[in-house]
């Protein structure tokens, strides 16, 4: 149990590392999606480039979109972005980090696919069957055939057991030349992204490392800062209930008129813990009021308890105090004093 | 018992991810379903159609109810809707949120079914195989309307002795299949960009109020298992007591030569009493009844419990989204207005 609790925390805690389980998850779902896809080319004229090309790029799109609807960052980024300035000042950097760790990830399960498909080559041979280069493979001149009586036949390719044109090209030659291509193209495309993902790794260092760092530390914050206060408003919902509850009972208790004589000396210092735990939020209003406030403007990054005792509550819509440069002065403050 | 228990608080403590598990494994069970249930089309002119759509389209339903049925919360939410005002006002927004969550995950079972349907192909075939164009296939020249119709009919039966081999019917088949997968790709196209077109914008409208509403339908829901939790212990507490009493009365009427009692009853007073005075019958029916016409309100901050009498209870409506500081000073004063309860 207690490993289970363990395991579940360390992803929990790292928003990040969660996500490359994800992502990792995605991947293998991608490859194993195709393996069960049955695909079905329909041997058409111009029905196969477009189911081809079709299965190609479309089940990449949804792996994608996939890859960015459960990450639970995307919210985050958009709370982020759009929430009004109010006491913390809004960066930039940090928002374009988050978005572009979100779209690494996401890329992943999807390039696996196009890899696994072009390796594959069953897309490729259905999409471009029509086009095969007839006078370098096969017998061009076997019958005064039309055009699209020729594309007919060689839209059957992909289907063994319905082609008829074996005297025009042979089916395994068609079938060979196409599937080599593809599978170059699928390596390709694995180098491809392979060297663009060591390069980004390789390169990123060299520019603006300081200013990474900072991106990437308030973006975990973020991410941390949120978990942790829906965490709290929870206890927070359940002491409440707990309380409220208990005092339904009592007030009933008195109703009835028939005071229990011994009502047990563990209650009171159980509900009072109970209370503590509400943090002096007792009440429905001022928890909206909370509630508003920390979306309409959070406290500011500094955690000096002088600024904490010159705040009234949660006012705060219109102080809109400076921007970072607060620790200095607070620094100065604090000598002076001395 | 107390790895269940530890398991059983850690579920309590976040009931999304109890819903969001129950949601996943009825997808599962939907793909495990589909595989294993035997796809017989009749290929007979008109039952096609009927057969095809109906194995794309009822169990869909079924799941889709289920899915409502499993989800504890739309009981907590019909409950929320249904209930007598009492000292607490409803706010509709927050029974809006319960219901659409409970609808998004209600609808993922169905959406696999059919996106599962469809990728497959087996429906789409029976059901349209009768519906396409005879001049794009070869074979199907030279028939009557009657016959032509028949052998349509008979393209999703590949054991049919007329249609083992033949090269038409393999090529109506793949046409349909081909339609069919397009289509289940492009409805899971679809969907996956409506589901991240609401997860972007959500935070652009109204996130304050959102907050509110997803902090206190939290709330309602651990309000009701709390109360649950709290009328068990009643419960045991109150057949415990019962129980005792039984024994010592049985025990005053029959001699101490015969029975053996131990003596508990210093024991009983000195156990934890969760009884806080509700001590009967009658007393227990009138609390479930009240929480039931009339919740008590959102305010906890008094010391001294609230004084109703009889059957009149003091009840200052405080709505749910109601921010000014005015309505819990006067919650304050308990008795102030008065209300006839039913």
């Amino acid at each position: 149990m207690d490993k289970f609790r363990m395991i579940f925390q360390f992803l929990q805690s790292n928003q990040e590392s969660f996500m490359n389980g994800i992502c990792g998850i995605m991947a293998l779902a991608s490859a194993q999606m195709y393996a069960a896809f049955d695909f079905n080319c329909p041997c058409l004229p111009h029905y196969n480039l477009a189911y081809g090309l079709g299965i190609l790029f479309v089940p990449p799109l949804v792996l994608f979109l996939l890859g960015f609807v459960m990450n639970n960052n995307v919210s985050m980024l958009a709370e982020e972005w759009k929430r009004p300035t109010g006491m913390r000042q809004k960066d930039p950097a940090v928002l374009r980090y988050m978005f572009c760790s979100m779209a690494q990830r996401a890329m992943i399960a999807p390039a696996v696919w196009i890899s696994v498909t072009l390796l594959d080559g069953k897309c490729i041979l259905c999409a471009f069957s029509t086009s095969v280069p007839v006078e370098k493979l096969g017998n061009l001149s076997y019958t005064g055939l039309s055009e699209k009586e020729m594309k007919r036949i060689l839209a059957r390719i992909p289907c063994k057991e319905i082609y008829d044109g074996q005297q025009l090209i042979p089916s395994e030659v068609a079938i060979r030349y196409l599937r080599c291509i593809s599978q170059a193209l699928g390596w390709c495309f694995v180098l491809l992204m392979t060297m663009l993902a060591f390069l980004v790794r390789s390169l990123r260092p060299c520019f603006t490392q300081a200013a990474f760092l900072k991106s990437k530390y308030w973006s975990h914050y973020i991410d941390i800062e949120r978990k942790l206060f829906d965490e709290t408003c929870t206890e927070h919902a359940k002491s409440f209930a707990k309380v409220c509850i208990q005092q339904f009972f009592e007030a009933m208790n008195k109703d009835m008129g028939m005071g229990h004589p011994h009502l047990p000396e563990k209650t009171p210092s159980e509900a009072g813990e109970e209370k503590e735990k509400l943090l002096g939020i007792t009440d429905q209003g001022t928890m909206n009021k909370l509630l508003k406030s920390w979306h309409k403007c959070k406290p500011p990054l500094c955690l000096h308890q002088e600024l904490f005792q010159n705040r009234n509550g949660w006012a705060g819509e219109s102080q809109p105090l400076g921007p970072v440069s607060l620790p200095k002065r607070e620094i100065i403050a604090y000598y002076s004093r001395v | 018992m107390d790895r269940f228990r530890m398991i059983f608080q850690y579920f309590q403590s976040n009931s999304e991810s109890v819903m969001n598990g129950i949601c996943g494994l009825l997808a599962l069970a939907s793909v495990k379903i589909y595989t294993s249930f035997d796809f017989n089309c009749p290929c007979l002119p008109k039952y096609n159609t009927a057969y095809g759509m109906g194995i794309m389209f009822v169990p869909p339903i079924a799941l889709f109810l289920c899915g409502l049925i499993v989800n504890r919360q739309s009981v907590v939410m019909l409950e929320e809707w249904k209930r007598p005002t009492g000292g607490r006002k409803k706010d509709l927004a927050i029974i809006r949120y319960m219901c659409s969550s409970i609808i998004q995950r209600a609808m993922v079972a169905p959406i696999v079914w059919i996106i599962v349907a469809l990728l497959d192909g087996k429906c789409f075939i029976c059901a349209f195989s009768g519906s396409i164009d005879p001049e794009k296939f070869a074979g199907f020249a030279n028939l009557t309307q009657m016959q032509t119709q028949l052998l349509l009919s008979k393209v999703p039966c590949k054991e049919d002795e007329l249609m083992r081999n033949n090269t038409s019917r393999k090529a109506v088949s793949r046409y349909l299949r081909c339609w069919s997968q397009a289509l289940g790709w492009s409805i899971l196209l679809l969907l996956i960009v409506v589901a991240f077109l609401a997860r972007w914008l959500r935070p652009c409208f109204n996130q304050a109020a959102f907050v509110q509403t997803r902090y206190w339908s939290n709330y309602i829901d651990m309000e009701q298992k709390i109360f649950e939790e709290t009328c068990c212990e009643h419960a045991r507490d109150f057949a415990n007591k019962c129980i005792l009493h039984f024994f010592e009365s049985m025990r005053t009427e029959i001699k101490l030569r015969r029975f053996n009692m131990p003596r508990r009853e210093e024991e009983g007073e000195g156990e934890a009493d969760h009884l806080q005075g509700i001590t009967d019958q009658e007393q227990v029916n009138k609390l479930l009844k009240t929480w039931y016409s009339g919740k008590p309100p959102l305010d906890v901050s008094q010391t001294t419990p609230r004084q109703p009498s009889g059957k009149e209870r003091a009840c200052t409506s405080a709505p749910w989204g109601d921010t000014v500081n005015n309505r819990w000073a006067a919650a304050q004063k308990a008795n102030v207005s008065r209300q006839t309860d039913v």
